[in-house]
């Protein structure tokens, strides 16, 4: 039975038995608890629920009945140079898919094939169909292959008698339950409130996963690797023969640097827009130019990339650089400090602007009034009055566009070069966490080496930095939605 | 109208001109129009209270007062008010100067998010009113000793003054506008948002401030008008229909509305 069946299966006992839920209580004369429909739903709940929780427990087992087995088998002679275990499970298990849907497809007959099959055939049969890279399959390994799909088959006809038995048992509990006076639409609540605490913890569980699979993979870096180089050392020089110098230091000042240079453009303009935009605009101005603003925080930042490679790099280039506009020579690319964090900076603007723009309008009208009514201007009321007010809540806008600087990737792979360093000049080039991590994991080195699992350590650091500065702003945030209450 | 103004001032405030005149005054909010034809004279050393049911317009016509209507964009004042004798509304008058002569307090008391000593300063700091920092200590502490909350909080002028109870609240607000020495204090219904003990407290003070100042004070409460002014204005839906001495509005209305109201069948 394939996979579409057995949905469409569980679909069809489900809407017959909202169905017959609705028609069960519709007939009688007594009063009804809740509308029918609830009835129905319940009922509709009941039925695909059950398939639900057993096919998710199912994935989590499934493993120990199919593919544990056969790793169990795999005997270091069939792992090629280089390869790993895991490597070679996941070869059975695309062999196997591609002998299934061929199987599937009329091309071979799997159950005609025995031990002595002729391999060759088979592989470039499989190949000739796209289902599998490469014609040339182990003998040994085939033979495990068919054990996995022996496996693979008994368990799924299991699931498939298990998933439909469940969702028909849990219609029919659903239809026992339901009488006029059961409180159905008590019961469907209590359900959606279930299925948004799911999401929830989903999305929770998702940030922990992450972070427990970045600490995993950080932690065989330094088991590879010394510590005391990764956090204190100078140097950031990998090299693939091993022997690597692979020091967060240098990449860290790059980060920084850039992310003042962003912020030094984005905080000042950016609050200057939004006192323009709050305390001085007309309605009309400002219904036109606060969306216009925030288109800007739309734009990918790889098209700010772009721009920094393309136009604003030599643009700078032009005025600093050899033969330039000031006839000095001191910018010799295009790609540099000053490239990628201005551009950053004009990415910032609108998230600067935007937030300072809500937590200046939410300073309360009567504070303005009393300062008017003092004989305060306006520009004494907004620097006296409401930036104090706002200034707490301005202050997590700017640590929250930190944090947004600090993780950016596209503009600094493209903009700030790739040379890790230590400098002040900002017409140099400079190299980030982020456009380091890009480079290790993007090629063709070993995934267990160090100069790879740097990678982990280095986006864990960055995750623990952007992680602290976000709390610093909340933190900051909520203490001032008390103050002028 | 006119007449009734000129015919009510019997006591001991006739001698002296009026502090403000306002005649004729209309005001516009885009098409409603919210104030018709006002004519008050506000007597110098006196409490005038306007009274009126909810939109009848005297929190609009206080704020003309000050022009502090000037903040909204679809206000329109026209008419007449004279402040001493000068029209305040004259293009050479900078609203920002009048409302430092003409202070206002509101109906929700809006301490600055500042310390106590900061939002008394507030004033004095925009218009240089001090050269030293014992002139400005000195300012602060008679503006809070005017305003009856000296002793309260004389300890601790460093603390936040939205921590403050709301009747002292109201009080430093109170303080806030007389730090700023002016001649006239406006007030917006202040003890609309104060228990009663706050509002007796407030209350009393406003008639000390009488000995200063000409205060002109909107009220929702009756009695309260009845309790602290000398003058009531009854407003009904953009007209000034009755002003005369409080004791005479409460005893002896002309207007058969003002009677109305004062009794509550109206309003």
């Amino acid at each position: 039975m394939s996979n579409l069946a057995i949905l469409l299966g569980i679909a069809i006992i489900a809407t017959a038995s909202y169905v017959l839920g609705r028609y069960k209580v519709a007939g009688t004369s007594q009063t009804l608890h809740s509308l029918p429909r609830y009835y129905g739903l319940f009922a509709l709940i009941c039925a695909v629920v059950p398939p639900i929780v057993l096919f998710l427990a199912w994935l989590g087992i499934a493993p120990f009945f199919t593919s544990g087995p056969i790793s169990a088998q795999i005997t270091p002679a069939m792992i090629p140079e280089g390869g790993s275990a895991s490597l070679v499970m996941a070869d059975i298990q695309r062999l196997a898919n591609g002998v299934m849907q061929a199987t599937r497809a009329g091309l071979i007959d799997f159950s005609a094939l025995g031990d002595t099959t002729n391999l060759d055939v088979l592989g470039e049969t499989l190949a000739a169909a796209g289902l599998i890279f490469g014609t040339k399959i182990d003998p040994a390994v085939f033979a495990l292959t068919q054990d996995y799909i022996v496996r693979y088959e008994i368990g799924h006809d299991v699931m498939t008698l298990l998933l439909l038995g469940a969702t028909i048992l849990g219609a029919l509990w659903g239809l026992y339950q339901i009488r006029p006076s059961f409180w159905a639409r008590n019961a469907v609540e209590r359900v959606l409130r279930l299925v948004l605490m799911l999401a929830a913890g989903l999305a929770i569980l998702t940030t922990v996963g992450i972070v427990f699979s970045m600490l995993f993979e950080t932690v065989n870096f330094l088991r590879l690797h010394a510590w005391q180089d990764f956090f204190f050392g100078l140097n950031w020089a990998p090299n693939f023969h091993g022997d690597s110098e692979l020091a967060i230091l240098p990449l860290l000042w790059g980060t920084l640097y850039i992310s003042a240079v962003a912020l030094a453009v984005a905080v000042p303009i950016g609050i200057f827009a939004a006192i323009y935009l709050s305390e001085y605009a007309t309605k009309s101005l400002r219904s036109i130019a606060k969306p216009l603003l925030e288109v800007l925080a739309g734009i990918p930042t790889i098209v700010y990339g772009l721009f920094a490679l393309v136009v604003f790099g030599p643009f700078l280039k032009d005025w600093f650089g050899d033969g330039g506009f000031l006839g000095v020579n001191w910018m010799s690319d295009a790609r540099s400090v000053a490239t990628a964090g201005i551009v950053m900076g004009i990415m910032l603007i609108p998230f600067v602007s935007s937030l300072s723009d809500d937590i200046i309008n939410a300073v309360p009208q009567s504070l303005r009034d009393g300062s008017y009514g003092l004989g305060a201007t306006q520009s004494e009321t907004i620097k006296r009055v409401v930036l104090p007010a706002a200034l707490p809540g301005i202050v997590g806008a700017i640590l929250l566009a930190a944090s947004r600087a600090i993780g950016e990737t596209m503009i600094v792979v493209l903009g700030a070069g790739a040379i890790a360093r230590f400098t002040a000049n900002p017409l140099e080039a400079l190299t980030t966490i982020t456009t380091r991590i890009v480079s290790q994991l993007t090629g063709d080195g070993d995934f267990n080496s160090p100069e790879t699992l740097v990678a982990f350590a280095l986006g864990l650091s960055l995750f623990v930095i952007t992680l602290g500065l976000n709390i610093i702003a909340l933190m900051i945030v909520r203490k001032y939605r008390e103050q002028y209450e | 109208m006119k007449d009734q103004i000129t015919h009510g001032l019997e006591n001991s405030v006739t001698s002296t001109p009026s502090k403000i005149s306002a005649t004729q005054v209309n005001v516009h909010y885009g098409d409603a129009h919210a104030i018709k034809d006002v004519n008050v004279e506000i007597a110098p050393n006196t409490v005038t209270a306007f009274i009126g049911p909810s939109g009848c317009g005297k929190s609009t016509f206080l704020r003309c007062l000050n022009r502090m209507n000037d903040t909204i964009d679809i206000c329109r004042v026209t008419g007449n008010i004279l402040l001493d004798g000068e029209d305040i509304y004259d293009r050479k008058v900078d609203p920002v100067q009048l409302r430092a002569k003409v202070g206002m307090v509101f109906q929700k008391p809006n301490p600055f998010p500042k310390s106590i000593y900061d939002n008394i300063a507030y004033g004095p700091r925009i218009h240089g009113l001090f050269k030293t920092k014992a002139d400005l200590d000195t300012i602060v502490e008679n503006a809070l000793r005017r305003a009856a909350i000296w002793d309260e909080v004389k300890d601790r002028l460093d603390a936040p003054g939205t921590g403050l109870s709301g009747g002292q609240q109201q009080r430093i607000c109170i303080a806030r506008a007389i730090a700023t020495a002016p001649d006239v204090l406006l007030m917006d219904e202040p003890c609309s948002a104060l228990d009663p003990i706050a509002t007796a407290q407030v209350e009393e003070l406003i008639d000390e401030l009488r000995e200063n100042y000409s205060v002109v004070i909107v009220t929702h409460s009756m009695q309260q008008a009845a309790r602290v002014s000398q003058k009531t204005a009854f407003f009904h839906l953009g007209n000034l229909v009755e002003y005369d001495d409080t004791t005479k509005i409460f005893t002896n209305p002309r207007d058969p509305r003002t009677e109305s109201y004062i009794t509550g069948r109206i309003g």
